[in-house]
């Protein structure tokens, strides 16, 4: 009788941490904050994380005339064309991350930080919202 | 007898445990409940997750431990209902931030015009007023003139559908301005008597 019991406690205690574990799994749907702009143009061809852009850090910093201004970036996600070279010659990224006045290229995995094959979109947007079936936790976008 | 006693003893007990794993069954299968409340509302814990939680940066990659948590940043500024649940136009206007608005010179200051639009909104919806004045502390002239909108009374023709779907107003709000569930926050002039007879 006493094992019994024994076993049936081990059975729920099992089946217990189960559900806490798909819990845990299943629960799991979270979101990265308004604005981050995430760009896939050539990472995933060139085998390095795709890149995610706070918008929130930035614009503490600099007002949206300097980089969309000044800089000449389109406000489009991915619809830059920016590269590695082009940011070491200066260009885009390259006019702050360049060891003077924002760190330097070298910290690759600063920016290249996002899971491999998440796709170029703007995180949170409108067009995100409207669509039903959006694995968020994927940040896959149709 | 004592076995018995022992069980009676664990009912409650076990009681306890199912209700636990009912709601614990309850909770996992929320994402997939088709009549969950509101499958967009986001709790405000869950909200300006730390980039290692937050669904789109690589918990695995060095550098996303390093990067600044939203939330430790936004805790100093006004907060929204929506978008990062920061109100920007009011920090700025706190001067809980000073955005340079020259890369290098940190005393440049932005050419503010203060004018405001008002376009007249078919249908109930109260007017909307389009304030140049807290545009144009963060953006230049040059960024909506002429390329998203024509310098003209009249020439632009919006509608809520293009705005949704990214175009005019839309390639900002939505995406890192405030989102266009803030409704009032442009159609902020009620109609006045004489135009409501006349619809």
């Amino acid at each position: 009788m006493k094992h019994l019991i024994k076993y049936r406690l081990r059975q729920v205690a099992l089946s217990f941490s189960l559900v806490m574990l798909a819990g845990a799994w299943s629960g799991g749907l979270l979101y990265a904050e308004f604005g981050d702009v995430v760009i896939n143009n050539y990472s995933d061809d060139a085998g390095m994380r795709p890149v995610i852009f706070p918008h929130w850090f930035h614009r503490i910093r600099y007002r949206c005339k300097v980089c969309h201004g000044d800089l000449g970036f389109q406000f489009k996600a991915g619809g830059n064309e920016i590269n590695m070279l082009k940011i070491i010659d200066g260009e885009y990224c390259g006019a702050c991350h360049n060891g003077e006045i924002a760190w330097a290229v070298e910290n690759c995995d600063v920016c290249h930080s996002a899971k491999p094959g998440t796709p170029t979109q703007v995180h949170m947007s409108t067009l995100q919202k409207l669509i039903a079936p959006v694995d968020k936790a994927q940040g896959k976008q149709k | 007898m004592k076995s018995s006693s022992l069980r009676r003893s664990l009912l409650p007990g076990l009681i306890v445990l199912l209700f636990t794993l009912a709601t614990q069954w309850a909770v996992s299968a929320d994402n997939k409940n088709p009549n969950k409340f509101n499958r967009l509302m986001v709790p405000m814990s869950e909200r300006n997750p730390p980039p290692v939680e937050d669904g789109i940066h690589d918990p695995e990659n060095f550098g996303t431990a390093l990067l600044q948590t939203p939330r430790e940043s936004f805790s100093a500024l006004p907060r929204a209902p929506s978008g990062n649940n920061v109100n920007w136009t009011k920090a700025l206007e706190n001067g809980d931030i000073n955005p340079r608005y020259d890369r290098d010179d940190a005393e440049a200051k932005p050419i503010v015009m203060d004018l405001n639009i008002v376009r007249e909104v078919k249908g109930s919806m109260p007017d909307v007023v389009y304030p140049h004045k807290q545009h144009t502390e963060w953006l230049d002239c040059a960024n909506c003139h002429p390329a998203i909108f024509i310098p003209q009374k009249g020439a632009n023709q919006i509608s809520m559908a293009q705005i949704l779907l990214g175009e005019a107003c839309g390639i900002c709000h939505g995406k890192v301005a405030f989102p266009v569930s803030e409704c009032r926050r442009c159609h902020s002039k009620p109609k006045t008597g004489a135009q409501k007879v006349s619809k």
